[in-house]
């Protein structure tokens, strides 16, 4: 078949795009826009399915089917679309807020159930729609308009819930590190089950440079580290440190004063999830935060091919369903 | 009591109807034996309608009021409505189960007792300080027929080696066997059904045929009643029966719905009584192409049902008023976006968790205003078990059509009991017609996704097809593009169209039918599960001789467009209803008519006699109504 060339070009609707100036927002839509033509898949079985939240406006700028639905709920209008259309590439866009705070519970199931859809979540680590108040993972004793005095939740760390909910593909990316984010998108987007990309998403207005440790191409090899399957763990600019398991923790150790085969060594593809949520604590500034993929564990069976096989199953035992047969099955009775 | 005839060793009368109440602890069997009663009875031609009243704890504290477990069947060779006000004959098996419904037994009815389950213990349990069958009142007012049903049950039972708990357990089929020989009943269905579900455990299965057959050979011999009863097959429209639950009857009518529209259906739903039975019987139709999805919570299960329709499947979702409350938000979005689905409310007894066994009919005002924003939606209610049926396939045209999110109101009562239903002939309903625009080449003219038709829907584009990529969402859309729109009268504009395109469906409805005279004194306004009581009582009233008229309204939002006129022909309109008056209120409030409610929030549904009263109170102001109330004395008994 000659499918036409597409462009990132033919993935932009005709809507005016409305985040401000600045915001890290821009930068996710033009790798996704970048990414979806090198996948090959056509526009129009490509669906995005948003919250509500700054970035759940993504799918209006997408020239593709699209979904803006309630706050938080995004991964349930997934859940019903994919089921009931396994043919279509599902993409989820949701907010910190938007996921963890009001979706927190549609958020795990979805990824526990191993939906086969790619999930992307941006994280500014406040909540910019509704004017900067602080969300779930917003740090401790940051100051916002609602936490004048500092916030006293403890932050929830989307990548350790995902995890621990065993989703099979678990990755982060930064908004500026556009090639990477690239990278990222391309691998979740192949990959068969749930797939959860978190993205350091600066909101240049209400929580600017939150995450410039991260997003600074200067101080980003000290304060990350790139994780790559079978690769050891190696970061800093002069790539001079490392990470080491000793004992049950993770420690960083100079490359100079251990073997290389001592470092941790990147598994994404094993099932067992407790190094990957080891790699998850990471947080800075004690530790770099790994960024890449975390997990990346296929042949687990979809929520979508599993209920659709089940029909498929149903049938092969009872054969089509024959609503008059039913409705006549049973004791009956005739009245003259 | 009609007629009776003599057998050789007790009197058989033939009567026009029975009502029975079988009440025993949770844990004793009791709705398995009201429902084979209702079948067995159906299956002889008999209308039947049941009532099921259960506690709300599965395993209530056992031998307490709080844990006992009823089943009322009425079965009549007329035609009925209702499970009957007062009982020909209980059944109870504990002295809790005696005291808590003995009330409802009329005076010479038929009493019977467990009487191995009046012990020290069980008083205590039930709060007695002595036995109640002691009161000599009980002797004089009822035929008490006390028989030792747990000594017999396992004597019966004793060949099959079972120990004395699972002996014990057969005895709801010791009493099923007596109160079968007591109306005539064939023993037939019922060894189907112990063959059927016991057939793997044969001890257990032999057991329960042995009781069910001790029981019968008990009424048979020993002549401790002295007379049998038994009721002619009523006279139904020809065709094929069978009885059905309303809860499996809307199951089958969204799969019917399904069929006729060439959809697959995907049901979301999270567990709620009294609404989980239609997920139940869903499971089960995986070979129709039914995908059913329980939810992590309501407001999951409405949000995927939308993703579904979306998509292009039949989405339907249900839940109770809890429920339909955490689903409101969506069911908005539902509306904005103007996609086709379902949202069944199986009404339980309210607000909060309220009452969750019980039925009530308080969440229209829910349903019909319980969003934010302007947010109407077509209401629909079924008046029965088996009208439950239509009701699922006429929601789903009307949504199909307008492109809307339709509600069904039904409640407990409709939901677990049953009746005979005839079988419709699914190849003679109309089909339901689905269009989906076609695929164009994207550099067409641009798609206009809120572009409308003559009944102001907007075309159901599904993803995949080709050219019509477009975004629906829950921000204000200009009509016709579906671009995002701020424009005050755009909003305006569309918070009017789709407002008429509602309004609009009361256009291509049938108008509100009429039971007895155009005018008169009064006219009886009823919607949902109050079907039943009403009919039976305005019937009553106008055999009296009273001037009463009965409208049952089945479409509640848009309500029928000659309502209005309607109501005006009458001095009185009455409104009956489980709430404390909400149509009354949107009837009030439309036609600027006044009506006076008969309203109730016990848990349970109307009894007849209230209703009767309640017309006759209204019809009889200002006339001499002797003749009138003597017969109704003795209509109502
Ligand atoms: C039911 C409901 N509650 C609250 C809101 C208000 N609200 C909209 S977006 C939002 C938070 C968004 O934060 P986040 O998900 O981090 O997205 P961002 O705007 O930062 O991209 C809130 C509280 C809403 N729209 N709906
Ligand atoms: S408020 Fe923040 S997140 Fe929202 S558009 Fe502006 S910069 Fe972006």
């Amino acid at each position: 078949m000659n499918l036409p060339v597409l462009k990132a070009a033919d993935f932009a609707s005709d809507q005016d795009v409305r985040w401000c100036p600045g915001c890290g927002d821009y930068s996710i839509l033009a790798q996704m826009k970048k990414v979806l033509p090198e996948l090959g898949f056509p526009r129009e079985k490509t669906v995005f399915i948003s919250g509500i939240g700054c970035s759940s406006r993504f799918p209006y700028y997408m020239n593709t089917y699209g979904m803006h639905s309630i706050h938080g709920r995004a991964p349930t209008f997934a859940t019903g679309l994919k089921t009931t259309r396994p043919d279509l590439m599902v993409w989820v866009i949701t907010g910190d807020g938007d996921a963890l705070s009001i979706g927190g519970n549609h958020f795990i199931h979805a990824l526990r159930r191993n939906l086969d859809i790619n999930i992307v979540l941006f994280n500014n680590r406040i909540y910019g729609l509704t004017k900067g108040q602080y969300s779930p993972t917003s740090t401790e004793g940051q100051v916002t308009k609602s936490t004048p005095m500092g916030s006293i939740d403890h932050p929830l760390n989307p990548l350790s819930v995902a995890i621990a909910a065993e989703a099979t593909f678990v990755a982060r990316s930064i908004d500026a590190h556009v090639k990477h984010l690239e990278m990222t998108l391309k691998r979740a987007a192949n990959h068969k089950g749930v797939s959860l990309v978190e993205v350091y998403q600066n909101c240049n207005v209400f929580n600017d440079g939150a995450m410039s440790y991260a997003q600074d191409r200067k101080q980003r090899p000290e304060n990350t580290i790139e994780l790559e399957h079978g690769k050891p763990l190696i970061f800093g600019t002069e790539r001079d440190k490392g990470i080491q398991m000793i004992g049950n923790r993770l420690e960083i150790v100079k490359t100079a004063d251990v073997a290389v085969d001592d470092l941790l060594i990147h598994d994404e593809k094993t099932p067992d999830p407790a190094l990957h949520f080891m790699l998850s604590r990471m947080r800075y500034p004690e530790f770099p935060e790994p960024i890449g993929v975390f997990r990346d564990v296929q042949g687990i069976p979809t929520y979508d091919d599993q209920i659709n096989d089940q029909i498929v199953q149903a049938r092969e035992k009872k054969g089509q369903g024959d609503l008059q047969a039913l409705l006549n099955a049973g004791d009956t009775w005739e009245v003259a | 009591m009609d007629s009776s005839t003599e057998s050789p060793n007790h009197t058989i009368e033939q009567v026009s109807g029975i009502t029975v109440r079988l009440a025993g602890d949770s844990g004793d069997g009791m709705q398995l034996l009201g429902t084979q009663l209702t079948n067995t009875s159906a299956l002889a031609g008999n209308d039947v309608a049941t009532f099921p009243d259960f506690p709300a704890e599965i395993r209530a504290p056992r031998g307490t009021r709080a844990g006992v477990s009823g089943f009322q069947v009425q079965f009549a060779s007329e035609e009925i409505f209702t499970p009957g006000d007062t009982l020909d004959c209980l059944v109870v098996m504990n002295p809790a189960a005696l005291v808590t419904n003995l009330g409802d037994l009329r005076k010479g009815g038929i009493l019977v007792v467990n009487e191995d389950g009046f012990i020290e213990k069980e008083f205590k349990l039930a709060k007695l300080d002595k036995n109640p069958l002691e009161d000599e009142i009980l002797e004089s007012t009822y035929r008490v027929v006390k028989v030792s049903m747990t000594k017999l049950t396992r004597a019966a039972v004793a060949e099959h080696g079972l120990s004395v708990k699972l002996a014990d357990r057969c005895k709801n089929f010791f009493a099923m066997g007596l109160v079968y020989w007591l109306f005539g009943r064939s023993l037939e269905p019922t060894l189907r059904f112990i063959e059927a579900k016991f057939g793997r455990l044969p001890e257990v299965a032999q057991a329960n045929e042995s009781a069910l057959r001790a029981g019968w050979a008990f009424g048979e011999t020993t002549e401790a009643f002295g007379i049998s009863y038994r009721v002619d097959a009523a006279e139904l429209n020809p065709g094929t029966y069978k009885n059905v639950m309303g809860n499996q009857a809307m199951a089958w009518g969204l799969l019917a719905a399904a069929e006729l529209s060439g959809k697959e259906m995907f049901y979301g739903s999270y567990p709620i009584t009294p609404a989980s039975d239609i997920l139940h019987e869903l499971t089960k139709f995986k070979n129709f192409g039914v995908r059913t999805f329980q939810a992590e919570d309501e407001i999951a299960a409405v949000c995927a049902t939308i993703g579904a329709a979306f998509g292009g499947t039949m989405g339907v979702t249900a839940s109770s008023g809890p429920g339909i409350a955490l689903k409101a938000e969506a069911m908005g979005l539902g509306m904005i976006m103007e996609l086709p689905m379902l949202v069944v409310n199986v009404q339980r007894g309210g607000p909060s968790t309220g009452l969750p066994t019980k039925t009530e009919q308080s969440d229209l005002l829910q349903v019909m205003f319980g969003r934010n924003g302007e947010s109407p939606l077509p209401i629909l209610a079924p008046q029965s078990p088996g009208d439950c049926f239509a009701v699922a396939v006429e929601a789903w045209r009307l949504a199909v059509e307008c492109m809307t999110p339709v509600v069904i109101l039904s409640d407990g009562y409709i939901a677990n009991g049953s009746e005979p239903w005839k079988i419709p002939d699914v190849a003679s309903i109309e089909p339901i017609v689905v269009k989906h625009p076609e695929g164009q080449s994207a550099d067409g003219d641009p798609f206009m996704p809120y572009q409308r038709d003559e009944n102001l829907a907007r075309p159901w584009a599904i993803p995949g097809t080709e050219g019509l990529m477009h975004r629906i969402g829950g921000l204000e859309k200009e009509d016709g593009t579906g671009n995002v729109s701020y424009d005050p009268a755009n909003h305006q504009h569309m918070t009017d169209t789709r407002a008429q395109k509602v309004a609009m469906i009361a256009d291509r409805v049938p108008e509100q039918e009429l039971f007895g005279a155009e005018s008169g004194d009064v006219l009886v306004v009823s919607w949902g599960g109050t079907y039943g009581a009403c009919h039976t009582a305005v019937q009553r009233c106008q055999q009296a001789g009273l001037s009463v008229s009965h409208a049952h309204v089945r479409y509640l939002n848009p309500l029928p467009r000659n309502l209005g006129t309607m109501l005006k022909q009458f001095k009185t309109v009455l409104v009956p209803e489980l709430n404390m008056g909400q149509l009354r209120m949107l009837l009030r409030h439309h036609y600027l008519v006044d009506c006076i409610g008969v309203n109730k929030v016990q848990g349970k549904p109307f009894t007849v006699t209230e209703l009767v009263e309640a017309i006759r109170d209204q019809a009889c102001v200002g006339k001499d109504c002797t003749v009138v109330d003597k017969i109704l004395k003795i209509r109502v008994g």
